[in-house]
């Protein structure tokens, strides 16, 4: 768990630089929730399906997204396995159960329960995952998503991360109520509120969640408190709404990979040496990747039309053959980088 | 339900003729073969619910959800008995809340199931639209390919009669225009049953707008209709009587309207060719622009607003298309430009009524006097 959440950090880290470098045009990172997306995803199966909001690439991480994954995606090169149709960040991976990432807030949850309803019915052994912030807590779909699950009985775990912001609005102006343990408990659903920077306890919260949510077929929230120590996104800027010095001290002094890592080294599990090799090996695999990433090609012409529909219909196809037909004319208008 | 149908195939009773020996269609020891095509008579509701119990009983991951789908029998009896056929698992009702039931039927499509989404009408759908369009109709693109939705929302759209503004708009131009959907809107019971067959078991998410002021209405279908295996073309239109002289488009229950003034235009000597649309998206442009390349005139016929309505569309496409063959303007007849008043002299003049499309064809085959028939 702690070389993931090391090498989480290192790619969040390397990746807001690149955008900054105007490398590639966006990124969210997920600074300071390194524990609740590296616990949870040890304490789950591969079996279950996970419905993301956008901070959980610690998730896909563990999953066994490759660092080559993550690069593909976000340069939208012919590697993408989502055929570079989305903005950086939107993974999603059928292989590692992983649901494309979707830039709507909240509406994963009712999916998620939908998956679960399904899960349900098939007598799988697995769950569904949904993950959201305090601020996805407001949308209406959080709470048709926990009523329903609630009456239908369904095997789902709501994952809330807590990280106290949602962009510039502090979690004192989402919501009036004691947190969001106590929304569960309203929709009749059995709520926990953990540490969500103790790795530990966010590993085994999961993980007896889990288990209750797939023997009991019901729906299980946990409310994980963190700290969102990074910008919302790239195209942020926190320091205008909060102080520097709250950002600073949740850094150095509440940083759960740190944390965790002095729990190892206490232990004498980790060492300095350790650290050190695997901090640089990390950020030389990152740095790789992504340079290679960066000078492939992008999609095809071809993908362009593909996936609108399972078929690919009469009109789309004369468009395709048009478009073709202006590239023959004009060859120097059409980018090199883009195959045909 | 399979084991009794089973029994009576052996019987030689066919499962279509014992549905209609159980809904009191036709009488004990008659046959549905000896019926000559076209003489049985089927309601648009029974084409449906026909439809839904069929694909329910062909394929376990077929199940309906919405509100009062169950034990109410449908707001609009459309799934009646389904219940109790197929069990809650697989007919469900839900709280209050088309976002929670239509993202958890996205989810289930996700998923691999085959939801069949019911909205009381697609008005209230609105409140579920980020779903259809975000999270459905997009999904398949925007994951490469990995994630399929074959889901198929429907529900009564449109104006009924005397609901008002916030339950009488035509959603067919807003879907219409949304790429990875499908759009379908029937007028016939062939229509009903068939496209809603084709619809459940298209891999695509589709939206299917009924109407409801034609459930209760009964048309005469052949026994091909009645069959299992019967599906209609998505994006194919249907030449619902052919003409010469004018070109009139329409769905849905204007359909019906656009046939009576065929009848009034053929007493004045015009023939009007009247097509049944079936499909919003995709739109059968061949079939639309084949017959004003034989009319040279064209009346589109739409209830919802006029503004970026189906008619524009039409309009558009024909001109691109087949330009050098119009004779006249093309003319768009929609309902008024208004929310839906209540009262009912009102709502008549807000719709469109069989003597407007009589004058739009009338204008456009510049006639303004009745003229004995051509030769």
């Amino acid at each position: 768990m702690y070389e993931t959440m090391a090498i989480l950090q290192t790619m969040d880290n390397l990746y807001y630089e690149a955008q900054r470098q105007g490398r590639i045009s966006f990124y969210v990172t997920s600074i300071g929730e390194e524990a609740i997306n590296v616990a949870s995803a040890a304490a789950l199966s591969s079996d279950d399906l996970i419905f993301p909001q956008y901070r959980e690439q610690g998730v896909l991480l563990w999953r066994g997204f490759t660092l080559k994954d993550f690069a593909s995606q976000c340069f939208a090169n012919d590697e993408d396995s989502g055929k570079g149709r989305q903005m950086p960040v939107h993974y999603g991976s059928k292989k590692l159960n992983y649901i494309t990432v979707s830039s709507t807030v909240g509406t994963q949850l009712p999916h998620a329960v939908g998956a679960a309803y399904s899960l349900k019915m098939a007598k799988e052994e697995a769950c569904t995952v949904a993950y959201f912030g305090d601020g996805g807590t407001s949308e209406g779909d959080f709470h048709a998503a926990m009523n329903f699950a609630s009456v239908l009985e369904v095997p789902v775990l709501f994952i809330c991360r807590n990280n106290g912001w949602a962009i510039s609005t502090p979690a004192s102006d989402q919501y009036r109520s004691d947190g969001v343990v106590v929304k569960g408990q309203a929709y009749g659903i059995r709520s926990f509120r953990v540490d969500g920077n103790d790795t530990l306890a966010m590993y085994s919260c999961v993980q007896a969640a889990r288990k209750m949510a797939i023997e009991e077929s019901r729906p299980i929230l946990i409310e994980a408190l963190t700290y969102r120590i990074g910008h919302h996104t790239t195209s942020d800027d926190s320091s205008k709404y909060r102080s520097i010095t709250e950002m600073e001290r949740w850094k150095s002094l509440r940083d759960p990979v740190i944390r965790f890592r002095k729990w190892l080294e206490g232990n004498a599990w980790w060492d300095e040496v350790a650290e050190r090799r695997l901090r640089a090996t990390a950020r030389n695999e990152v740095i790789t990747t992504m340079v290679r990433a960066e000078i492939l090609k992008k999609p095809p012409l071809s993908d362009l039309f593909k996936d609108v529909y399972d078929s690919v219909p009469v009109h789309l196809q004369e468009q395709e053959a048009y478009v073709r037909s202006t590239v023959t004319r004009h060859p120097k208008d059409h980018p090199s980088d883009v195959p045909l | 339900m399979w084991a009794t149908s089973a029994r009576r195939a052996i019987a030689g009773q066919s499962s279509v003729t014992s549905w209609l020996l159980r809904n009191s269609m036709i009488k004990s020891g008659e046959k549905v073969r000896s019926f000559s095509s076209g003489s049985n008579q089927l309601t648009v509701r029974d084409a449906l619910n026909s439809a839904l119990d069929e694909e329910m009983s062909a394929d376990s991951r077929v199940f309906v959800i919405g509100e009062e789908v169950g034990e109410y029998q449908g707001a609009y009896k459309v799934t009646k008995g389904l219940l109790q056929k197929f069990g809650p698992d697989r007919v469900l009702d839900t709280p209050i809340t088309e976002a929670g039931f239509t993202g958890l039927g996205v989810g289930a499509a996700f998923y691999g199931l085959k939801p069949v989404v019911e909205f009381m009408t697609f008005n209230f759908a609105m409140q579920a639209i980020d779903h259809i369009i975000n999270s459905a109709a997009k999904t398949y693109y925007m994951s490469g390919g990995q994630i399929s939705v074959p889901i198929v929302f429907r529900g009564p759209n449109g104006a009924a009669a005397g609901v008002a503004a916030q339950h009488s708009q035509c959603f067919a131009a807003w879907y219409g225009s949304c790429p990875g959907l499908k759009v379908i809107s029937p007028y016939s019971s062939e229509d009903y049953r068939g496209l809603l067959k084709a619809a459940i078991r298209d891999p695509d998410p589709v939206v299917f707008l009924e109407n409801e002021l034609m459930y209760g209405e009964t048309f005469p279908v052949s026994d091909e209709v009645l069959d299992s295996n019967f599906t209609l073309p998505i994006g194919k239109a249907k030449i619902e009587r052919e003409g010469k002289d004018v070109t009139i488009t329409a769905f849905s229950k204007m359909v019906g309207y656009a046939l009576k003034a065929a009848d009034e235009l053929a007493k004045d000597g015009i023939s009007a060719e009247v097509i049944n649309l079936r499909s919003i998206r995709p739109l059968d442009r061949a079939t639309i622009n084949a017959s004003v390349r034989k009319t040279y005139r064209l009346v589109t016929v739409e209830e919802g607003w006029p503004q970026h309505g189906v008619g524009a569309e039409i309009s558009a496409s024909v001109v691109e298309e087949s330009f050098e063959y119009l004779d006249a303007p093309i003319d768009r007849i929609t309902g008024a430009d208004v929310p839906m008043p209540y009262a009912a002299n009102l709502e008549r003049l807000a719709l469109p009524q069989v003597e407007d499309i009589v004058r739009a064809a009338k204008r456009a085959c510049y006639r303004q006097v009745p003229q004995s028939a051509a030769a």
